[in-house]
């Protein structure tokens, strides 16, 4: 598939970055022009990525976030979240709705919300090394009605 | 001030205002709940009508309050959500716990 544009990014895994990395990404994604429930399914989906990172990925130590946005054939919106953090031991029951490994109040539905608001997640990871999400959502084209 | 809270008789509404996201959910979670601490209302109303955006966050913050608030025998009502924070609410299945209007 063709790229047609791209960004990349890394910033710190703090919280107070997730409503940075929502904002980046929404002003990319615009030029696909999205409607505003296309553009909020994408905000959600990476915000729980982001959080991800920075709850399970760093969760004992500050790292750093790595993200990818394309453009790409189609009018596919790519992005790639990745993390050097501690890696998840079992994907199959990370992706499980309502289940977390950490108490206090996550939900459990990062990766819920994520394969609910985006057409395509994919999820690698090594213990130890890290975890990359790649999302992919088409931005349907507008149909332009005259008079 | 991302939450605003009004107490009238037995009923604490919590305007929320802003975006809910892990970063911002700790710090309403903590002035929901000292109200709620010190209230004990038979209803608590989350107002959602300032809110520009909530991940899943968000429904750990109601999960949360809905909990303490069973513990009281109260009561939860959800209300002025966008049709974001609706989908996400959808999602999560909170239309089980709370009245949504």
């Amino acid at each position: 598939m063709k790229i047609i544009n791209k960004f990349t990014m890394n910033m710190y895994a703090k919280s107070a970055n997730e409503g940075f990395a929502r904002s980046c990404i929404s002003a990319f994604a615009a030029q696909l022009d999205p409607t505003l429930e296309e553009l909020n399914d994408i905000k959600t989906a990476v915000s729980e990525a982001v959080t991800n990172c920075i709850v399970h990925a760093y969760a004992s130590k500050l790292g750093k976030i790595y993200i990818t946005a394309e453009i790409i054939e189609e009018n596919i919106l790519r992005i790639k979240i990745r993390d050097t953090g501690c890696g998840i031991e079992n994907i199959e029951l990370a992706l499980t709705p309502l289940y977390t490994t950490v108490g206090g109040e996550r939900a459990g539905l990062g990766f819920a919300v994520m394969q609910s608001f985006m057409d395509d997640v994919k999820v690698t990871s090594r213990v130890g090394k890290g975890t990359t999400v790649t999302m992919k959502k088409k931005i349907l084209p507008r149909i332009t009605v005259n008079g | 001030m991302a939450v605003e809270i009004k107490v009238k008789g037995e009923v604490v509404t919590a305007y929320l205002s802003g975006d809910i996201d892990h970063h911002s959910a700790a710090s309403m979670r903590e002035e929901i709940d000292n109200t709620i601490d010190c209230n004990m209302p038979s209803l608590l109303v989350l107002d959602f009508g300032g809110v520009s955006f909530m991940d899943s966050s968000g429904i750990g913050l109601i999960m949360g309050r809905y909990r303490a608030l069973q513990k009281l025998g109260a009561k939860l009502h959800i209300t002025g959500a966008s049709p974001q924070i609706a989908k996400v609410m959808k999602l999560a299945g909170m239309n089980k716990l709370a009245l949504i209007n």
